[in-house]
């Protein structure tokens, strides 16, 4: 027993940084989350000519928390016919991998969320690979038909864009040349370019297959509802049904954060080296100041005085942080003047790892934002696939363009390393094989929409349909 | 395989009944069927479609249908001629000047008098808003079902539009009951011109708006051309009638046709379409609704002065005999049969709703298709439940 015990505080001892870390993503990136959807339903309204949420807190800022309480305090639902271990157990399977695969993402050089592992990008898309199966059980547990059917699209569709994506990521890979996160950062800075414009039919197919593996429009036919009702998720209320929810939200995350890490340059500034673009290192500062500018302006027309003390208050702590992250920069401009004469106080040592982590999670923030942005873009402005035309638009476009994309890379890298040009001059050995592969890409579209016209037109004209229809 | 393992639940009780014969699939699995609806969201109220699927391809279907009846035709059986006019409102509920236009000239034509023609024009005016208030709706509704989220917003947008002119006319926004028998109760309002001008011109580059987010669309093209095809003859055969007509190439518009109203007094084209695809068929409502805006335009260049009310007695007593009328209301044509005893009550009223004609072409043109395009299907017939089942 006491053997137990102390095997157990030795674990304890050993990893309660990890331990720490698992609790703060269990606690923040539902969070997170949530909000992710209240952004979402803001961006929607603003396209859509409305305003979204007003009513719960200022411009709705407290909706996601209105939100979960009423899914928590709902009752908790189980279906006669369901299988009910399984039906418990796929929402949380599907959680799980979302949140076990955000440990390995990095925000910035001193901001890896659990551990620099040194397979990292593969240990979060391997991770991020087993929602589905929580789709798939829990689709298959509902004993509900649109269930099933929206979970047996949702692996046929997940089989055929993991692949891309994988090629994709593989494309990067090899310009990287390690899987580590902190690593392949590290070297787009010492390539002084980022992969997206090395490899950009690269990026844009693992776009593509990341809207699709997080079932987001218009590839989200696991949970179309217009026709499935909700999908795999139609059984599902209440918590469960959050679980879910939650569940593609954070996924969003994970696949923002892999697309910034590996093409986007991750946690780095635009471009990194050179140095009189460093005024951009002061953007976080710049920023905050003006939110606070912002505040104090707006502050006086609040309507109730609660709100323009809030406004106060958030005035003067987003010019505390601002302040505090420019001394740094201050620092840094002093010491590059005078090295030898000005030796910064201890508590500039702890101002500088605060401000390295902001820095790096500033940037690589507004990057994953963009990203998700993207998303919601083509959310709210394309019509939905139908389920051949997605299997088609995988197998007969995206598969085959990401397949001539790795050869391309490699053949751009070689060309690249034989003229040993680096920085802005390997977009140049890159642009090549570039091109052809975009004019594969074109070739690819173009023979595609002349397989499709024919097939749905032998579709329509089917025979057995019409005999069918005859006998009837 | 795997639809086979999911039968064993208790997913069996729902399925077979008579109208569907066994019939081996691609894979030897039993064939699943699904209900959809009438709780669905994309059924346009509660319509329920059983259907028979081989993995996702549609190989059956049965309509389901009269979740929403009320008995409509008999209410009229106890009610005095003016008193059933609003209940025709209650039918095809989006709209319902048509309905209540279509009603009114019926009992009109029994009487043997003829609104005003000031009347008439006031009414061709609301009738064609009607048109465009109906067909934004449809396309809204329609674009949502395939997925596109954002044109139901801004279709609403200049529905609100023309539901404000309603409002400011006769007091009600969804069931006006605008007209009276015999012409109209309530004079056009001082604005009323400004107000349909107003809205005519933001108008044409609204329409641009929604078919700049569709029209070209790849994905849109490819989720509707060849989708639910429906040749001219079928039209003909199955009684379909309005857009689903004139998108499969017969020009038939019974404003051209068989004028009533004050339609002959204005120019306009009738489009027609040559495939009678989906696309199709929202191309030709797209284009309606470019069409009814001019017929606005003309009609308000020029109201005639006038008497809106024709001379009806406050009780009508129809002579005995009986009439048909029918109007071109915006799903199609919208007919009513009234046999008059003589009597104060009509003595039967039959109403050949255009939603419930063409909603038999749903299973002729599912066939084939995928449980996807069925939604679509629905969309494109353009069906409202409460006229479907009265």
């Amino acid at each position: 027993m006491a053997a137990l015990l102390h095997s157990i505080l030795a674990f304890l001892q050993a990893s309660w940084v990890e331990l720490l870390c698992g609790f703060l993503i269990v606690l923040v990136v539902p969070l997170i989350a949530g909000y992710v959807v209240l952004v979402e339903r803001k961006v929607m309204a603003d396209m859509q000519a409305r305003l979204g949420p007003m009513r719960v807190g200022p411009h709705g800022l407290l909706q996601p928390i209105a939100d979960a309480l009423k899914l928590l305090i709902k009752e908790d639902l189980i279906p006669d016919g369901a299988d009910q271990l399984v039906f418990w157990f796929a929402p949380v399977l599907s959680m799980t991998a979302a949140l076990t695969s955000m440990g390995a993402v990095a925000f910035g050089p001193w901001f890896q969320v659990a551990r620099d592992i040194n397979i990292g990008l593969l240990f979060v898309v391997g991770i991020s690979a087993l929602g589905p199966f929580g789709i798939v059980l829990g689709g298959w547990a509902s004993n509900n038909h649109y269930s099933i059917i929206g979970a047996i699209r949702s692996t046929a569709q997940l089989i055929s864009y993991e692949t891309t994506a994988g090629f994709a990521l593989v494309s990067g890979f090899l310009l990287s040349g390690t899987l580590k996160v902190s690593g392949i950062v590290e070297q787009q800075r010492a390539d002084q370019v980022w992969y997206v414009f090395l490899a950009p039919v690269g990026f844009f197919t693992y776009l593509v297959a990341s809207i699709a593996e997080t079932n987001r429009a218009p590839f989200d036919l696991p949970e179309a509802e217009s026709e499935l009702v909700a999908g795999y998720m139609t059984e599902y209320s209440g918590f469960r049904w959050s679980l879910y929810f939650l569940a593609e939200y954070a996924n969003m995350i994970v696949v923002g954060a892999v697309g910034t890490t590996l093409f986007l340059g991750g946690w780095l500034r635009p471009f990194p080296n050179v140095r009189w673009m460093g005024w951009l290192d002061a953007m976080p500062a710049i920023l905050l100041a003006g939110t606070g500018v912002y505040c104090i302006v707006r502050a006086g027309r609040q309507p109730v005085k609660v709100q323009s003390v809030f406004m106060w208050a958030v005035a003067a702590a987003c010019f505390v942080i601002a302040l505090l992250s420019a001394l740094v920069e201050i620092a840094h401009v002093a010491n590059a003047w005078k090295p030898a004469a000005f030796r910064p106080p201890d508590l500039f040592r702890f101002l500088g790892a605060m401000h390295s982590g902001l820095y790096g999670a500033f940037w690589f923030v507004l990057k994953v934002s963009a990203y998700i942005y993207i998303f919601m873009w083509l959310r709210f402005t394309l019509p939905r696939f139908r389920f051949d035309q997605l299997m088609r638009l995988g197998w007969h476009i995206l598969i085959p363009l990401a397949l001539v994309n790795v050869l391309g890379v490699g053949v751009g890298l070689v060309l690249k390393s034989a003229l040993g040009w680096s920085g802005a001059l390997a977009i140049v050995a890159m642009l090549p094989t570039t091109v052809a592969t975009i004019v594969v890409a074109v070739f690819l579209i173009r023979w595609n929409d002349k397989y499709a016209v024919a097939a749905s037109a032998s579709a329509a004209a089917s025979p057995s349909a019409q005999e069918d229809f005859d006998a009837g | 395989m795997a639809l086979r393992a999911v039968n064993r639940g208790n997913l069996t009780d729902t399925v077979h009944d008579d109208a569907f014969e066994k019939a081996d699939t691609l894979f030897g699995a039993d064939e699943l069927v699904i209900n959809m609806g009438p709780q669905h969201p994309s059924t346009h109220g509660v319509l329920r479609v059983k259907l028979k699927l081989d993995g996702e391809r549609v190989i059956g279907s049965e309509c389901v249908i009269g979740y929403l009846h009320r008995g409509v035709e008999k209410i009229a059986e106890n009610r005095t001629y003016q008193q059933f006019a609003p209940y025709v409102d209650r039918m095809d509920y989006v709209a319902a000047v048509s309905n209540g236009l279509g009603y009114c000239e019926a009992v009109e034509k029994l009487l043997m008098v003829e609104a005003p023609p000031r009347a008439r024009v006031v009414r061709t005016i609301l009738a064609e808003l009607q048109r465009i208030a109906s067909h934004l709706l449809w396309l809204g509704t329609h674009a949502l079902d395939i997925g596109a989220l954002t044109p139901l917003f801004y279709c609403m947008r200049e529905r609100e539009e023309i539901l404000k002119i309603f409002e400011k006319y006769c007091g009600a926004r969804l069931t006006t009951h605008a007209f009276r028998i015999g012409g109209l109760q309530y004079e056009a309002y001082d604005t009323l011109e400004k107000d349909v001008e107003r809205f005519c011109e933001d108008f044409e580059a609204r329409v641009q708006e929604y078919s700049d987010l569709l029209t070209g669309n790849s994905i849109w093209i490819g989720r509707t051309r060849s989708i639910g095809l429906l040749n001219a003859a079928d039209c003909v055969a199955l009684g379909a009638s309005g857009p689903i007509l004139r998108a499969a190439g017969v020009k038939w518009d019974l404003r051209k046709q068989a004028p009533y109203a004050a339609y002959d007094r204005y120019q306009f084209e009738i489009p027609v379409g040559s495939r009678g695809d989906t696309y199709d068929r929202y191309m030709v409502r797209l284009e309606e609704m470019r069409q009814s805006r001019l017929i606005c335009l003309q009609a308000i260049a020029n109201i005639p002065p006038g008497p809106i009310m024709a001379r009806v007695g406050k009780v009508l007593k129809p002579p005995p005999g009986e009439v048909y009328h029918a109007i071109e209301a915006p799903k199609g044509i919208l007919g009513y049969y009234i046999v008059s005893d003589g009597g104060t009550q009509p003595y039967r009223v039959r109403i050949r709703p255009p939603s419930f004609v063409n909603l038999q072409a749903l299973d002729k043109m599912i066939r084939g298709h995928l449980v996807t395009d069925v939604v679509a299907i629905i969309g494109t017939l353009d069906i409202v439940l409460g006229e479907v089942d009265r």
